[in-house]
Formats: C-alpha cells, structure tokens, sequence
C-alpha cells in the first residue's frame, strides 16, 4: 500500500468522522440555525424589509438571504472544528490520531473538511428554509458554490487555530462572540456599504467577511460591490495563512503534545 | 598426501564427524549474530525528559527489548513508566535521548515506527459519544486500512474481546472493565509488532484479567511484541519473561524474570495451625515468628528444605492446618529493590 493511499484513506476517515459527529447531533448542529435564520427572514426581510423597500436595486429580502446563509456558514463552520477539536483534546482522542501515522497536514485538511460539510450541510438547511420566503435564484451556481466552500475552508481552518490555543470551553467562545459576529454583521450582510458614510466604508474595505459575502451575493443576485477577484484573492490569500499557521502549531505540537 | 584443500588451507580436510562438530559449533554464533543484527523491537537511549514545569521525569533511560519478548516495566507511582511510553508513542515529546521501534528512529522514520507500535494508555481516551465498533474502524482508517477491510477486523477484534454485543453501544455506557478491553481492541486493529499496555488490567475483575492474561499470551506466541506496564506484581511474574524496575526517572533493574526470583534469598510463609498454641517453640535453626496463637510466621532460606522445617515442627507436636506465602515473591524482591535503589 502506497503512502498516498493510506494517507488518503486517513483524510476520508477523519471527514466521516467529523460528518457523523455533527450528523448525530443534528438537533445543536443543523437545527438551531435553521431557526434563528428562519427568524431573520421573518423579521427583517418580512416584517421590517417591507419597509425598507429595496436595497442596491434588490428587493430586501432577496438582499438579504445570501448574506444571511453566508452568515451561518461562516459561524458554523467554525463552531464545528473549534469545538470538535477541543473537545478531542480535552478528552484526549486526538491521541488516536497522533499515535498513528496520520501526518499533521492532513489532521488539518480532515478537521478543515469536516467543518467545511457542517458549513455546506447548514447552508443548504438554511437555503430550505429561505425558499419559504422567495424563490431560489442564483446567477452563478459555479461562484456560489466556490465562494462558499472557500469560505467554509477559511473559517474552519480559523476555528482549528482556535482550538489549538483554546484551554477551557470558555475560550472557545470568546473569539465567535466578540470578532466573528461583530465582523459578520458589520459585513454586509443587512445592508448595502454604499449606504455608509465614506470613512466607515473605508473602514469597512478591512473587513474580510465583506468580500465573500458580496462574492456569494453576487452568486446569487449577480451584484456585488467589487471585483470578484479581488474577493477570490483575499479568500484565499486568507485561506494560505491560516493553514500555515495551523500547519507550524501543529508541527510545534503547541497545545496537544507536552 | 597434500590434496587441493590442504594446499588452499594448509589444514587437513576435516572427516563427516569434522564437518557435523564445526556446524554446531558455529550454529548457535551465527544464531546469535543473526540476533544480534536482527533490530530490537525496541531500543532506547539515554533518553531524557524534563517537563515544562522543571520536573524531571526521565533522567536517562537505556532500555532494549527484543522482538518477541513479553516484558515488563514495572516501578512505583510517578517513576516515569507512562512518560516512557507516551515518549515512545509520540505522545510527549522527549528532552533527549533516541527511540527505536524496530530499527525505526522516531526522529528520522517516524510514520515506519509508529505504524509498527499499537498502544493501550493509562488512562481512557476514547469519544465517549463515538459508538464502539467505530471508534475501531477510525482508528483502522488512521493507519490506511480501507473501510470495508476496517469493518472486518473491528469485528475480530471486538469479538475476540468480548465486546461484540456492544458494539452498538456509545463508548461511555461500557463499564470500566469493557473500556479496557476496547482500548487493547483498538490498539490491535492495524496489527502492530509492539503492543505497549500501561496498566490494562486496572480495574477489571478477576474472571475478565485471567482472560486477558490468556489474549496476551495467544498474541505473544504468534509473535507480537509485548511490553506491559502493571501494579499486580503477579501479573508481570505470570506473563512477562524479562523485566525492568523503573524509579525516579531511573531503570534501577533489567533483567529476566527468572534471574530476578533467583535473587530472592529468603521466603516467608504463614503457617495456620491446627491447636491454639501457648508459646512460641524454641527452634534452632528456624527462625519463626508468633503471630497469634493459632498462626506463625516462618524465614525460610532458600537453600533449607521445608521438610525439615515440618519434621521438626512436627517433632513439638505443632500441626499445620494450611500454608502460604506471606507477600507475592516478587512484591517482596520489588519493595527491596525499590528500597535498595533510593538508598543508592
Ligand atoms: N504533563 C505533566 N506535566 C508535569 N509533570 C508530569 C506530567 N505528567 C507526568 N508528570 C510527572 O512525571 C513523573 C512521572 O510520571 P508518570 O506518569 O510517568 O509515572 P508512572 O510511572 O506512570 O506512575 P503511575 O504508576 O502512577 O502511573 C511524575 O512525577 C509526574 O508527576
Ligand atoms: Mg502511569
């Protein structure tokens, strides 16, 4: 058996473990942001976007629901690998992976892919759910797609580095609740940044999540505030540093090995 | 008469008879040089460990064992035994020193080593919220082992440990018995040459442990490597052929299991008697003690034959109901050595 075999079938083995461990307990993984972007769509786009009328030209719900699967992407896909590899260094079962034969790039692409299926599995929940407010139409399937599984990818590699350093289930949720949200919701995704005053859409321009959620829109409105490529460039430019980073903890052993 | 071979060799061509007594001369030097080359299924050296809060756990350790050996590291709590083997399994890393694992240095070939190694910890580090026969076939998946191939062998293994009606079952609904035996299950699955177990038998009942005992023994005799950690002296004196006492981050012994009992010089036994007894007979040349009136406490050398100890108890009228061994032999030669040791 070839290495690259073997070593493939480990990255398989760790993603179906990661699925079943979300799958299992679909009722805090899945269901909960089914609910709380269903309340979203309820009230802003149904309630409160009514009044608003439109937003770049799109009517307000439509503006919103790529923002707002976008959104739970983001939080679950790390919520997934932050507390799935915590978890597993707190009751030790990393050690079945760092006893065997499993080289750290790949630990790191198998967790990477367990949190990307949560993103894409939560994504399409909450998709269901938004077809109850308006008909499903993407512009480009192709950059949609794209623009999410990066997404996935980055922020489940961001969660990883998180659990890394994370020594108590506090710790897991302090970097969620005081940057990622904050960024989520500055990023976009209830409004247009061309309403903002021209210094906080500066400030804005800083902001990562706003790129890959106008990337998504774009997907699916076809409108978006910049150039897909930029948008692309920094995905994946955010993509590279953070699987460095990862990649040298790991290797250090920092966190998992005294 | 000077033939070819004298020429060649200047000696005379040796007889049949010749040729049979250089053959068994040389066999056993060749078998020994084969062994000699042959790589140990482990060797260990000078290896250090220094945690980070400055305790130093492994102050140079050299330790070999060889391939197909069923060895013992025993030692009291906190002598290192766990910081050895959690060194060895990649675990922890170690301050200096080098490991081998079948001739695979941990710092140049470490994914050969560790495919070579199966471990069962000290402690439980399984998913609790992972179902048995998958936490097997993951760790199969770990080591490269196609699904379907992993299904297979969790199920013999599982079966082989008696876990096969849980396999169901999340990991955390198994009693402490059963959590012991999923984990020498898992550390089987890729079927490694080393199998180190740090304390498998902690815990389980008497039944399970003999059965346990019997699993080691089969694998051992088809050829896996055994290195076992334990606190039930009796159990290392059952299975284990050579032993090391490790203290205070030092191998203090390293020996075989039977040159160990050889030094054992003195036995005592604990004799229950038949009458209650009013005093203490005196008899030369025994050295026994009064426990209460219906047991005594017998020293008995090595070299003295309990016969004559029962002749001349016999002689006193003095009738032993039953006899037994004071301490596990080798729990005594232990605390000894332990004592010796920090005595040094
Ligand atoms: N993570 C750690 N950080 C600091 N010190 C440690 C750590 N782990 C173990 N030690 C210390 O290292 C020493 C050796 O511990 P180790 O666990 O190797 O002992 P042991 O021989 O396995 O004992 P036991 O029979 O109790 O299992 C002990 O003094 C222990 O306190
Ligand atoms: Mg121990």
């Amino acid at each position: 058996m070839t290495n690259a075999h073997s070593n493939w079938i480990a990255f398989k083995t760790i993603i179906i473990k990661e699925v079943l461990r979300f799958s299992r307990i679909w009722i805090q993984t899945i269901l909960p942001p089914m609910i709380t972007m269903g309340l979203y769509f309820v009230i802003f786009g149904g309630l409160i976007g009514a009044r608003i009328g439109e937003m770049d030209g799109i009517r307000y719900m439509d503006f919103i629901i790529p923002g707002l699967i976008m959104m739970a992407v983001i939080t679950n896909a790390y919520a997934n690998v932050v507390s799935s590899f915590y978890s597993s260094k707190f009751q030790r079962h990393l050690e079945e992976m760092l006893v065997s034969p499993v080289p750290n790039y790949l630990i790191i692409l198998g967790f990477m892919g367990g949190g990307i299926c949560r993103g894409l599995a939560v994504g399409v929940a909450v998709t269901l759910v938004s077809l109850f407010f308006s008909p499903l139409s993407i512009h480009n399937p192709a950059v949609a797609l794209s623009v999410v599984v990066l997404t996935a990818a980055l922020f489940s590699l961001a969660g990883l580095i998180n659990g890394v350093f994370a020594r108590s289930f506090d710790d897991i949720s302090i970097i969620p609740t005081f940057i990622l949200t904050p960024l989520t919701y500055l990023g976009g995704v209830f409004y247009s940044i061309t309403l903002l005053p021209e210094f906080w859409q500066g400030v804005s321009m800083f902001n990562p999540i706003l790129y890959m959620v106008n990337a998504f829109r774009y997907g699916f409105l076809g409108v978006t505030d910049f150039s897909l490529w930029l948008s692309y460039g920094i995905i994946i430019g955010f993509i590279l540093a953070l699987y460095g980073i990862a990649l040298y903890l790991l290797n250090k052993g920092i966190g998992i090995r005294q | 008469m000077s033939d070819h071979f004298t020429r060649f060799y200047g000696v005379q061509k040796p007889s049949l008879e010749g040729y049979v007594r250089i053959f068994c001369f040389t066999r056993p030097l060749l078998r020994e040089c084969h062994r000699q080359t042959m790589p140990k299924a482990l060797c260990i050296r000078q290896l250090t460990k220094t945690y980070k809060n400055g305790l130093e756990a492994l102050k140079g350790i050299d330790l070999d064992v060889e391939p197909g050996d069923f060895f013992a590291l025993l030692g009291p709590n906190g002598a290192g035994k766990s910081t050895t083997i959690s060194i060895i399994a990649s675990l922890v890393n170690k301050s200096g020193g080098s490991v081998s694992i079948f001739g695979h240095d941990l710092d140049r070939d470490l994914y050969a080593a560790k495919r070579c190694l199966g471990l069962v910890p000290q402690e439980f580090n399984f998913n609790t919220f992972e179902p048995v026969q998958e936490i097997l076939v993951n760790q199969a998946g770990y080591y490269g082992i196609p699904r379907k191939e992993a299904w297979k062998r969790a199920e013999k293994y599982l079966v082989e440990l008696g876990l096969w009606e849980k396999r169901k079952d999340m990991a955390r609904m198994l009693s402490g018995g059963m959590k012991r035996r999923l984990m020498i299950a898992r550390a089987l699955v890729h079927e490694p040459r080393l199998l180190i177990l740090d304390e498998p038998t902690a815990g389980v009942d008497i039944e399970i442990r003999r059965s346990m005992w019997q699993f080691l023994k089969d694998i051992n005799q088809q050829g896996c490597t055994i290195i076992l950690t334990t606190h039930y002296l009796e159990e290392a004196e059952t299975l284990c052929r050579n032993i090391a006492i490790i203290d205070h981050g030092r191998i203090i012994e390293n020996t075989t299991m039977k040159g160990l009992l050889g030094q054992l010089n003195t036995e005592t036994f604990v004799l229950d008697l038949t009458r209650p007894l009013v005093h203490l007979p005196d008899l030369t040349g025994h050295r026994l003690r009064w426990v209460d009136e219906l047991t005594l406490e017998a020293d008995v050398d090595r070299d003295v034959s309990l016969n004559r100890l029962f002749v001349d108890l016999n002689r006193e009228g003095i009738q032993v109901r039953s006899m037994r061994n004071k301490t596990n032999r080798l729990e005594q030669l232990f605390m000894h050595m332990v004592d010796r040791g920090r005595a040094k």
